[in-house]
């Protein structure tokens, strides 16, 4: 399978994690670019993965690989890194691509690892300018404040990418016909170390910020909790819900539910309003629906400026209180 | 019990960003350097740990230059017992900037073998380079079982159970025997500061040096950093804060239609 791609996809459920067809939509431009066939993996138990085999068998791609075993049941890295490590050694594909999911992110570096290679995670971009150079593979520095491009050197060895969340369309994965193999690797139970317990939420959910219409959303910028009765007044003239981003809801100054991000609520209000908030992808992923999005850094470079509608480049000391005072004004006049 | 914490030494948050002269690493003339921050929160866990447990030892460890130093110091006075400081030269050949995430692990994992610990503890992800990977090789290098995003540790007779995060706010239960290896993520802790007996004391603790092996060929390559290109055209407000406070007023009401 010269230039072949094999994307490794994740399931949710009896469906699909969100990002698999992100990925695909990025192995298919790969093997597109490259000249070589796109070919796609689903793992899981037999039964419960048929289905989704069947779906992916009306996707342009070469082959569909359902890698069945009762213990692929649950996730485990060592189910998962053995299987894989089976398949990849039969299918011989050159790159692997995988969405960069928090599954991903447990198994893929110890899997590339094992096959002597390095994982070239959370790509923003695969850039192929002539076909006989390989690709390029964008990655983010320093909290997107750089963009680092790299290269795969390895000795002809299996290059392993993974691909940041909404870098890839889902919908512009191609459709066509493929044929379904299944592959049945090699398992043993008393090589699974690790025991897994059932996904669980902390608490009932108080508040519900998914349909909440305003958002004013505080980051590290605001330096201390005393300083959040600011945010909190702008929020009460705009009769918004207060969000946060993670080192807030880290430090205790908010409760956890009201975290916005890859590891809280995804929001989609008819305004975001991101106060001292550097726009880290994990934030980004949870408030990118919005329809509105304002922000106030005093960092002309901060990545929230390249998801906002308007930016205000200032200290949030100065202007959230002319802010809040502008909004009762206006509510009075 | 013996922990070892891998802690890395990162710039500041509002450090300037600058890309070096030969375009393919980051400009460190003018960095301020800090513990990264999941770092501080896997080493509060170990420490807390050894509280609970009544008796371990925890060994922060960082492979670097000469500057790291401070950062280690920084993790013995909050209470680490002795620091492994796995010595990089500061640019050129053999330099962290010249290796890749499996070199590094390489370096760290032959320092956590000489420790023969009984449980290994990284942050996820590294504010720099956001590879979140060095854990994880580690764990496969080691040969022991891993879990990451990992928010609290408890002991159990025969290995440890670990609570993890996973997407969208869920939770999950791990278990697993030990020797293990466990990436932290933020917010399982308050952070603790260091006290200035603490400070006193660090000058006291052990740091042992031990020289880095000669870096081996990079399996992926950075071919060049560059400042992000803008996708999306910001409107950019510019003013007193008075006049952008007006400008957004105008705004949220007859566009956002918000107020
Ligand atoms: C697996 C994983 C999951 C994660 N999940 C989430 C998540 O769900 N949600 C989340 O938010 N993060 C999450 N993170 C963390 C994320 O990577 C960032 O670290 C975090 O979002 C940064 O928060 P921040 O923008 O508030 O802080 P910082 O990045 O420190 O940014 C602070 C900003 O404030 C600005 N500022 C400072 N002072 C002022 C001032 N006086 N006036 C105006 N601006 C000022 C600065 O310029 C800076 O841009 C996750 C990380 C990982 C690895
Ligand atoms: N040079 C280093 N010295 C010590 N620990 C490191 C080093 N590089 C990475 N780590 C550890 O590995 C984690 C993940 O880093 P990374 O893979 O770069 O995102 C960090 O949070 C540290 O705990």
């Amino acid at each position: 399978m010269s230039n072949g791609v094999l994307v490794v996809l994740e399931t949710k459920g009896a469906g699909w994690h969100r990002m698999s067809f992100e990925a695909l939509a990025a192995g298919q431009k790969l093997a597109a670019d490259m000249g070589g066939a796109c070919s796609a993996a689903v793992l899981g138990e037999a039964a419960a993965i048929a289905p989704l085999a069947a779906e992916l068998a009306t996707k342009r791609l070469a082959t569909v690989w359902m890698v069945g075993d009762a213990l692929l049941a649950q996730y485990t890295a060592d189910g998962w890194i053995a299987a894989l490590a089976q398949l990849i050694a039969e299918v011989k594909p050159k790159y692997v691509v995988l969405p960069h999911t928090y599954q991903v992110r447990d198994f893929a570096p110890a899997l590339a690892t094992r096959m002597g290679e390095v994982l070239i995670g959370d790509v923003t971009a695969i850039q192929v300018a002539v076909a006989a150079d390989g690709p390029v593979f964008v990655r983010q520095w320093m909290q997107g404040k750089l963009n680092a491009e790299y290269r795969h050197g390895g000795d002809g060895g299996v290059c392993f990418v993974s691909v940041q969340a909404g870098s890839f369309r889902g919908d512009a994965v191609e459709s066509g016909a493929s044929e379904v193999k299944t592959f049945a690797p090699t398992l043993e139970a008393a090589k699974i170390r690790t025991k897994p317990g059932e996904a669980f939420r902390e608490a009932a959910q108080t508040v519900d910020l998914s349909s909440a219409p305003v958002i004013v959303s505080v980051g590290r910028g605001i330096g201390e909790q005393e300083n959040l009765k600011l945010v909190e007044a702008l929020a009460t003239a705009l009769g918004a819900e207060i969000a946060a981003s993670r080192p807030i809801c880290d430090a205790g100054w908010l409760p956890m539910e009201r975290q916005v991000g890859s590891s809280g609520q995804t929001v989609a209000p008819k305004l975001y309003l991101a106060v001292g908030i550097s726009g880290a992808i994990q934030h980004l992923v949870g408030m990118k629906g919005a329809k509105t999005v304002i922000a106030i850094n005093k960092d002309a470079d901060a990545p929230i400026f390249e998801v906002a509608d308007i930016g205000v480049v200032g200290d949030l000391f100065e202007v959230v209180p002319a802010l809040t005072k502008a909004i009762e004004g206006a509510a009075r006049g | 019990m013996k922990i070892v914490v891998a802690v890395k030494q990162v710039p500041e948050r509002d450090a300037v960003v600058r890309v070096a002269a030969d375009g393919r690493g980051l400009d460190e003339r003018d960095v301020t350097w800090t513990m990264n921050e999941p770092d501080a929160y896997a080493l509060e866990e170990a420490l807390q740990l050894k509280e609970r447990a009544g008796e371990a030892e925890v060994v922060v460890l960082c492979a670097g230059p000469e500057r790291v130093q401070s950062t280690l110091r920084e993790a013995l006075a909050k209470g680490a017992d002795r620091a492994v400081h796995v010595v990089t030269p500061e640019s050129g050949a053999g330099s962290l900037g010249e290796r890749d995430s499996l070199d590094v692990a390489r370096l760290l994992a032959e320092a956590v073998k000489a420790e023969a610990a009984d449980l290994v503890l990284t942050g996820l992800q590294s504010d720099d380079l956001g590879a979140g990977q060095t854990g994880v090789v580690m764990a496969e290098l080691l040969g022991v079982p891993h879990a990451t995003l990992v928010l609290q540790v408890e002991l159990l007779g025969n290995g440890i159970k670990v609570k993890r995060e996973l997407e969208d706010g869920w939770m999950q239960q791990v278990e697993m025997p030990l020797p293990a290896l466990l990436t932290v993520q933020s917010g399982g802790n308050r952070l603790r500061y260091a006290t200035l007996m603490g400070i006193k004391r660090a000058r006291q603790k052990e740091m042992r040096e031990v020289s880095a092996a000669a870096a081996a060929k990079r399996v992926d390559e950075v071919v060049k950093v560059s400042p992000p290109t803008r996708v999306k055209r910001t409107e950019m407000l510019t003013g007193s804060a008075d006049e952008i406070a007006a400008t957004l007023v105008e705004r949220l009401r007859f566009e956002v239609k918000v107020l």
